[in-house]
Formats: C-alpha cells, structure tokens, sequence
C-alpha cells in the first residue's frame, strides 16, 4: 500500500488539490455575484427599525458601499481568519456571530451524515455482494426492483410517509426534533431515527447498484476464476478478492453522497425540525443575511472539495491495475 | 462494453442506419423501457387533457366539504380548503411535466452545446469552461437553486425552469465533453477539417450524431432529477406562485394534516410524484442496456 503512492500520484493529487481552490475562488466569489444580485435593500431587512445612521453604519459594515471585487475581498480576509460574519436580528445586541449558529448547527448535519453514510453502506455491501453473487435469480431481480422503486421517491415523501406511519399509526417515534446526546444516548438515536431512513433508503438503492453491477463484472475476471480453481471458499474470495476492487465506484459516490447532504440535506431537516446546517443556510436565503450566505456557502465548497480530495487519494491507494482497468 | 460502442462509430450513414434499426427493435423488447413508456404517456396525457378530465377547477372551494375523505364525488378526497384533491392533482400534472420537460431540455441544449465545444476545441477554453461547471456542481443543486430563485426574486415557474436548467448544464457538458473528447480523434473528423468544413458543420453534422445515444440517456436521467427538483422546490415554497397546484406545493401545504389522519392531500400528489419518477428512471435504465453507454 506504501508503495503504491508514487511520485506522480502525488502530483497528480496536487494538480488536482490546485484546480479545486481555483474553483474555491470561483464558487466563493460566483455566490458573491448572486448575492450582490439579491432584490431589495438588505440593509432595511435586516433593521427595519434602524436609524438612519445606524443603516448607513451596517452598509459599511457589510461592505455596500464598495464594489463587487473590494467587497469580495474583504469578505474573503475576514473569513480565512475565522470571522464568518454576523447573524444580523431585531433584537437589542444586532445579531449573533455566524460561527457561534453554526457551532450550533453543523454538528446535528454532520452527525446524520455519519450515520446516513454508516447505516447506507453497512446494508448496501452486503446487499450489493450478494445481488452479484446471485446475478439474475429471482432474488436479484425482485431486490434490485424494489430498491429501484425506492430509489425514486423523493426523501421527503419517504420522511412523511414514515412520520404518518411511525409517528402517528403505529405511536412508536416522535418527530420532535433533534435530542443532543447529552440529553441521553437512547433520546438522541431515537430523534435521529427517521430523518436517516428517509435519506438512507434512496443512497441504499444506488450504493447496491453501483456495487452490484461492479461485483459482477469483477467476478469474470481470470483471478477470481484462479482463486476458486484454488479451492478457496467463495464467502473468503468475495471478500478478499472481489470486493476490494469492485468498491472504487461505491466509494467515490459514498464520498460525493456525503459531501451533498452538508447542506443538501435541508428538506429532511425541516420536515424532522432538525434545525441543522442546511436549514440555517435556506434560512439565510430567505431573510437575505448576506454575510451568512458567504459564509455557509463557501463551507459548503470546501466540504464538497475535501470529500473529492478524499475521493482522488482512495484512487491513488487502490490497486493501480483496477484503476487503469475501470478507466478512471 | 467499449469496443463495440467505438465499432458501431465507424461512419457510413448505412451503417448508422442499421445501428438505430437494432436499437429500436431492442428497446421494443426491453420490459423496463417499456413500462415506464406507458407510465410516462400516461402522464403525459393527463397533462395534456387533464382539464377536460378533472371534475371541479382545482381551486374551487366547498366549503361545506372541508377535508372530505376520498369519496364518488371526490375521488382523491378533499382538502382543509374543501378543493377537490383530484382536479388539483391533474392540475399539478402540466406544471410539472412542463417544468420537467422544459429545463432538462435547456440544461441539456446549454450544457450539450458547451460539452461539445470544450471537447473539440479544448486548451484554455476547455480548461475554464470546466473551473466554471465544477463550481456550480460544487453547491448542492438545492442551495443553487434556493439562492438563484431568491437572487432572481422569483416566484414563478418560468424562472424555476431557467435555473434548474442552468444548475443542470454542468453535469451534461461534462457527459457530453468525455465523449466528444473520444470522438474528435477519430478519422472522420480529421477527414471532416481536411474537407475545409466549417467548425459548426463539424460539431453540429459530424459529431454530434455519433454522441447523440450519450446525450440521450443523460436527459432522461436528468429528468428524473428535475422532477425531484421541482417537487423539492416547490415543497420548501420556492418558485412557486401561491395557491398553484404543484404537487410538491400541495403536500407541503397538507402534510402537517396527516398527524390527524388526513392523508389523503398528502399521499396522492406523493404518489404521482413517485410514479412519475419512476417512469422517467425506467425509460433511462433501459436506454443505457440497449445504448451501452
């Protein structure tokens, strides 16, 4: 495994670690644009009862009074030292510092991604192995059919049905909220149940598919013929043998999976009232908290660039032979 | 899987014609393709004569029949305004169908026309062209979308399809661009500019054919995320008009209900949601058997 991370894989990370913070730049300052662009004064949204002066102040503060690229600038210096902006509100102290709401916010979001990606990948293997493994039977077809059916309702519609089914037929979960661990284990994984079956059974389908389909054609390959001609048992080749490099796609789309639901996962969180990263952020959308906005968005870009990094690395470790043979 | 795809390229209009005659004759055998066209025509003949269909105007309040179960008067039941649950699922039918259809068919021509073209010309062109698209697809399409609409001040559909169409064009120019980029070192493209033909002739008549079955299933499976997207969209309130029929619309404006077991203003728009969905994956699971892409 040392071995494998030669020269020009590092470069090639590199290249690649080079041309996403060229896109950093890009997407920080494309959403500086569209937020520039947004309707109406945002200094009167934000205070409606502000006086004069006090407007004309939270102008500068916000940086109006400047151009596109001075304003871009200023927002850039303040948040690579941290300074994600302030939360703007009606109330008597003006606001609450952007990081302080997302130290709030981002953990509930990270902690049902973690599990969406556990609870997703820990049925997808198995499920996917075993659906190669029993390519064409009645049970591949019959599963394969019902995680495509699934895989085609929207979360939402999966979330409700669930809360109308959990929630008030069967009386057995509350959607109530999200219950922080400190308030008792069993309370937090119990809040945290339905929003990650509603956003687990749709990546459930397709981690099963991508992996499946993956299987089997690593299962036609001449060592895999080898191994089983050598008398190994099939339980040992489908693991040590197959599943390493039939998992490269699998990860890949666990890792850009992950990536999404950082802000992705803002429907979920409001039907379950989560109260999570990407309803803060769809919140700032709303009530047009600029500085916010560039903030969260900006994070957002980067988690998506580190999972791809992520991404670019697991390549570069992986048997360089799959990796030329998938054309990757 | 590729051999034969870069085989069935070798140019002659005969040979072409032949390849599409095998294919169609595939896809009439192919039961996925097959069932989700049904499905899908279904919706789209409701789409387009469901107004004759539906038996109230899908805002017409009873208020004497508030949150009726379904019922022969009302079939899907009604809801907390006493509206007929299935005129106004008919109703939201065209908006989502056209809506659908609409921006996969503009990402698709935006993001077919720039895949094309950073494939041939690449150089500095392809290379910042790609900066650009991997930005966007850097933002979940939702966050894109919510602040577009915002940016835009639109609550209306029109500007919906514009901007899923925009957020869309990235991931089919990237589709696009990997094909071209095969295609242009192929022999009839060279033979193509030996010929002096004019760069558009060459995109346009020359390579666009040969990665048309690419750029085909790349629509369907987008428009199986644009659905999603607009229901999605319409469900958090965005680009929407108030009191439309859209289906996402109408379940977010209901389901707070089902906690007293009022679910049927929830559950038929979700279910055709669903069905619609189901059709579009349908129809590109089988395109991708019978294209091989």
């Amino acid at each position: 495994m040392h071995e494998t991370m030669t020269v020009s894989k590092v470069r090639g990370i590199l290249t690649n670690l080079v041309k996403m913070i060229v896109v950093l730049f890009l997407v920080t300052f494309g959403i500086t644009v569209l937020v520039r662009l947004l309707p109406g004064d945002p200094v009167s949204t934000l205070l409606p009862f502000g006086s004069p002066e006090q407007l004309d102040a939270l102008r500068a503060e916000l940086g109006l009074d400047k151009n596109v690229f001075q304003y871009y600038f200023s927002w850039l210096g303040d948040f690579v030292r941290g300074d994600f902006g302030t939360y703007y509100s009606t109330t008597a102290d003006g606001g609450t510092p952007v990081s302080s709401m997302i130290a709030q916010t981002l953990p509930r979001t990270l902690l049902l991604m973690l599990y969406t990606t556990f609870v997703s990948l820990a049925f997808s293997i198995p499920l996917g192995i075993l659906l190669a493994y029993r390519a064409q039977t009645r049970l591949d077809k019959t599963v394969s059919n019902v995680l495509f059916g699934l895989s085609s309702i929207p979360n939402f519609a999966i979330g409700l049905a669930l809360a109308y089914l959990l929630g008030v037929k069967l009386d057995l979960l509350n959607p109530v909220g999200y219950i922080p661990i400190s308030e008792g284990l069993g309370e937090h994984i119990k809040s945290m149940i339905m929003p990650v079956i509603s956003l687990s059974l749709g990546t459930i389908a397709t981690f099963t598919r991508l992996l499946r389909v993956d299987t089997i054609s690593t299962l036609k390959e001449d060592f895999v013929t080898m191994a089983s001609s050598k008398g190994l048992s099939n339980r040992w080749i489908l693991w040590r043998h197959v599943f390493r490099p039939s998992s490269l796609t699998l990860l890949t789309s666990a890792a850009l999976t992950m990536a999404s639901l950082i802000g992705g996962a803002v429907v979920i969180e409001s039907v379950f009232a989560l109260n999570g990263f990407g309803m803060f952020l769809a919140m700032s959308i709303a009530v047009r908290q600029y500085l916010a906005i560039q903030s969260l968005v900006a994070l957002v870009a980067i988690a998506f660039i580190l999972f791809n990094l992520i991404v670019d690395v697991f390549y570069a470790v992986i048997d360089p032979r799959v990796r030329n043979h998938r054309g990757a | 899987m590729n051999t034969s795809t870069s085989a069935a390229r070798s140019k002659s209009n005969e040979e072409r014609k032949t390849i599409r005659a095998e294919r169609l004759k595939l896809l009439r055998r192919n039961k996925a393709f097959l069932v989700g066209a049904v499905i899908l025509g279904f919706w789209i003949f409701i789409a387009a004569f469901g107004s004759f269909i539906a038996p109230h105007a899908y805002d017409a309040m009873d208020f004497m029949a508030v949150s009726k179960k379904p019922s022969s008067r009302y079939l899907f039941g009604t809801n907390k305004l006493g509206q007929d649950v299935f005129s106004r699922v008919l109703a939201g039918t065209q908006l989502i169908v056209w809506m659908s259809f609409t921006a996969t068919a503009l990402g698709t021509i935006v993001g077919g026309s720039l895949g094309l073209a950073a494939g041939y010309f690449k150089g500095w062109f392809d290379i910042i062209l790609m900066r650009i698209l991997e930005a966007i697809s850097a933002i979940p399409v939702l966050i894109v979308a919510l602040l577009a609409i915002a940016a835009l001040d639109g609550q209306s559909s029109s500007i919906t399809v514009g901007v899923i169409g925009f957020v869309f064009a990235p991931n089919i120019a990237r589709t696009v661009r990997a094909a071209v980029l095969s295609e242009a070192e192929l022999e009839y493209v060279a033979a193509a500019r030996l010929r002096a033909e004019r760069t558009p002739h060459i995109l346009f008549k020359e390579i666009l054919p040969n990665v048309l079955p690419p750029i085909i299933v790349e629509f369907t499976v987008r428009l199986g995320y644009a659905i999603f997207a607009i229901a999605t969209l319409s469900f958090l309130g965005a680009g929407v008009e108030t009191g439309s029929p859209n289906w996402g619309s109408q379940i977010s404006e209901n389901w707070a209900y089902i906690f007293s077991n009022i679910w049927w203003p929830t559950l038929f728009p979700a279910a055709a949601i669903a069905s619609l969905a189901v059709s579009v994956n349908l129809i590109s699971d089988g395109l991708l058997e019978v294209f091989e892409v």
